[in-house]
């Protein structure tokens, strides 16, 4: 039994919980399992709602390699010097306490015939509902001439932790009046704003410690996000050290060479110091390996839970997921997670759900007190999840202003945070 | 004569009928001071006072109804406070009016004032007695919305309250822990209203929250203070 949403919003009634049913799964061992795969914004967040709010009615398992969850987001700030790295990184400690059983482990395939997932670590967790969190990976052949091979010539930077420490150590030990090439990935991609606000960081740094080092953006998209926020600063805080190649100079043509340090930009071959390359993406593997994914690569899902459109029992949250309007950005997958515990915990208990409603907001830093953002809310309709309105930083704004905005992404940041690993 | 303001006693969502003028709001605390003596033989205010014959009005504004600790109030105000009503001005207008009729059955055996300036005049001397902090005006600044009243007088849901919350908190953190963006845990539910909608109009202009609220409906604010105000 389903309630028509549209129906429901219509009636003005402030909450009902849905007519149907609790199905409770009776599981051999009473209560329902819902296993999270990935420990980062989406599924944190998911496994926390559903612990916190099924009050132990849910026997909630995350699995999740990593001991520490280094955030992308803000790794764009310890390039640019106003993070250190240990200020990104979180722990699962705060959701083994909440009674969430942390397995750390990678998950290596899922048998949708017997509901398990299996570890590499040898053995399998049964589960009612899965929930998928795994972030994203790379194309292979997106951009010729690199592979994961050359990830420590050319780093991507694109998951955070050492990748990010490495690109850092190569920017601070850049030649005097060097070169810093990026080649920016096509769409769609994780945090649209995010290598544009990377740019703004190393300009950042090579203005106060290698003022005549040269910036290079290869990018195989016409425009990006808050490109005209972007241009604008640039302009006004680095002169004209940065220099953006879109496609129709060859921003699209672009193959690399790790060994040499060349990028070949339509036949043009440039000797560059550091190179950092984020390629095309694609779901995380496991989403792939669990037969969730499309062609394109990416998982599609229903708006109103995030179940995926492959198999109802199994959600995906985030980067990986093909939903609709909304960007790929660690509040995403955080907002959509609220959802799908919502959509999980009813499913299992029979607890109230109300209609899905999402939102955005990403902001970024341009230069010191010099930041911006863009967001938006979202609704979710039968096809996908649609942007219902929006909003973005203007050009021109007054200094405090975009000083506030900073400000406000450090709030933001502490509070994502809070709310993932509580 | 129409009772001018009430609460919601269900989940029903429209009543209220004409807006009246707001002549409490410009009272002058010093006479209230001085009508307030009708008052002392049963209700003690000021530092470390306690219940008498009837409760300690001291913080009364933003307060349910029936909810001082301690005091045994009749079983009318205790149910009229469970069905939404809280101590704002204009309940607090109607209520001196004449006790009994805003609420049948309450303890309080005083037959009301008469004259609407009397009642303007007490009710700026009982705000002096409610920090700003307890009324929640702390939250406010000028420039935010008088409300109508059938808008302060919706009663969220908590339920619904909590899951719309659950975008609110990915900035605002649960716990008193402020960086940068202000808790909003706790607060009175007639000052998140006040401050959700000053966000929703425009009369506030952080683009985050006006994003945030533009889509939000009455009732879902009304769900939001609901919820918020369950916090500690
Ligand atoms: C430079 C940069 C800046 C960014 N800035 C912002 C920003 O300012 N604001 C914003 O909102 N977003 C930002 N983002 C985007 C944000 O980081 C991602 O969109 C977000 O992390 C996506 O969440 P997720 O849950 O889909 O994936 P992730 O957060 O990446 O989590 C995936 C997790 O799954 C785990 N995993 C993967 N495979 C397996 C497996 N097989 N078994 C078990 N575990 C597995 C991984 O270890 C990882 O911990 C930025 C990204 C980058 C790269």
């Amino acid at each position: 039994m389903k309630l028509d949403r549209r129906g429901f919003l219509g009636a003005g009634v402030a909450a009902a919980a849905t007519a149907s049913a609790p199905m409770v799964m009776a599981g051999s061992h009473g209560k329902p399992k819902v296993v999270v795969i990935g420990g980062g914004a989406g599924g944190a967040t998911a496994a926390r709602y559903i612990a916190k709010d099924s009050g132990g009615a849910i026997d909630v398992t995350l699995i999740e390699p990593s001991r520490t969850y280094y955030t992308c987001f803000f790794s764009n700030l310890y390039l640019g010097g106003y993070r250190d790295m240990a200020s990104l990184g979180h722990s699962y400690g705060g959701l083994a306490a909440q009674g969430i059983n942390v397995v750390h482990d990678w998950a290596i395939g899922v048998d949708r015939d017997a509901k398990t997932v299996a570890l590499a670590g040898g053995g399998s967790v049964p589960y009612d509902k899965l929930i998928m969190s795994p972030g994203i990976d790379f194309r292979d052949g997106a951009v010729e001439g690199w592979d994961l091979s050359s990830q420590n010539a050319m780093p991507h930077a694109y998951k955070a932790g050492s990748q990010t420490e490495l690109l850092k150590a190569q920017i601070d030990a850049m030649p005097q009046g060097g070169t810093f090439a990026m080649v920016a990935p096509p769409n769609p991609f994780r945090c649209p704003p995010g290598p544009y606000e990377r740019i703004s960081m190393v300009a950042h740094h090579m203005k106060n410690n290698n003022p005549t080092a040269k910036i290079l953006i290869l990018d195989p998209k016409a425009k990006f996000s808050k490109q005209g926020l972007f241009q604008d600063g640039w302009a006004r805080h680095y002169g004209n050290m940065i220099e953006w190649i879109g496609p129709d100079f060859g921003g699209d043509m672009v193959s690399v060479d790790p060994g040499a340090m060349e990028v070949n930009i339509d036949g043009e071959v440039t000797k560059v110091d550091v190179c950092n390359v984020i390629p095309a993406m694609k779901a995380g593997r496991i989403a792939e390996l669990a037969g969730v994914t499309n062609e394109a690569g990416w998982a599609p899902v229903d708006p109103h839970t995030m179940a995926t459109r492959a198999d109802g029992d199994i959600y995906v949250l985030g980067d990986s997921s093909q939903q609709g309007d909304m960007p790929k950005s660690g509040f995403s997958a955080n907002s959509q997670a609220k959802v799908c515990a919502m959509a999980v915990r009813g499913a299992l208990t029979g607890s109230a759900t109300f209609p899905a409603r999402f939102s955005n907001t990403c902001w970024s830093l341009i230069e010191t007190d010099d930041g911006i953002k863009v967001g938006a809310s979202y609704e979710a309709t039968d096809d996908k999840i649609a942007k219902t309105s929006g909003f973005v930083s203007q050009v021109g704004e007054d200094d405090a202003t975009r000083a506030a905005t900073y400000q406000e992404s450090i709030g933001w940041y502490d509070g994502i945070t809070a709310d993932m690993f509580g | 004569m129409n009772i001018l303001h009430t609460w919601i006693a269900s989940a029903a969502l429209a009543i209220v009928t004409v807006a009246p003028i707001p002549v409490f709001a410009d009272g002058d605390p010093d006479a209230g001071e001085r009508v307030f003596r009708r008052c002392i033989s049963c209700h003690a205010i000021g530092p470390d006072a306690g219940n008498k014959v009837g409760p300690t009005l001291n913080e009364i504004f933003g307060r349910v109804a029936g909810t001082v600790e301690g005091f045994r109030y009749s079983r009318a105000l205790v149910a009229a406070g469970q069905e939404g009503l809280v101590w704002d001005d204009a309940n607090m207008d109607a209520f001196i009016t004449r006790p009994a009729r805003l609420v049948p059955g309450t303890r309080m055996s005083f037959s009301g004032l008469r004259k609407a300036e009397d009642r303007a005049n007490l009710i700026a001397f009982l705000h002096t007695l409610t920090p700003e902090t307890a009324m929640g005006t702390a939250h406010l600044v000028p420039g935010d919305p008088e409300l109508p009243d059938e808008i302060m007088a919706l009663v969220g849901d908590v339920a619904y309250g909590q899951y719309l919350a659950s975008s609110c908190v990915t900035c605002h953190q649960v716990g008193n822990t402020e960086s940068n963006i202000p808790s909003i845990i706790g607060w009175p539910a007639p000052a998140m209203v006040t401050v959700l909608h000053a966000y929703k109009n425009k009369n506030r202009d952080n683009d985050v929250m006006q994003q945030q609220t533009g889509t939000l409906s009455n009732e879902e604010i009304a769900a939001l203070a609901a919820y918020f105000e369950t916090l500690e």
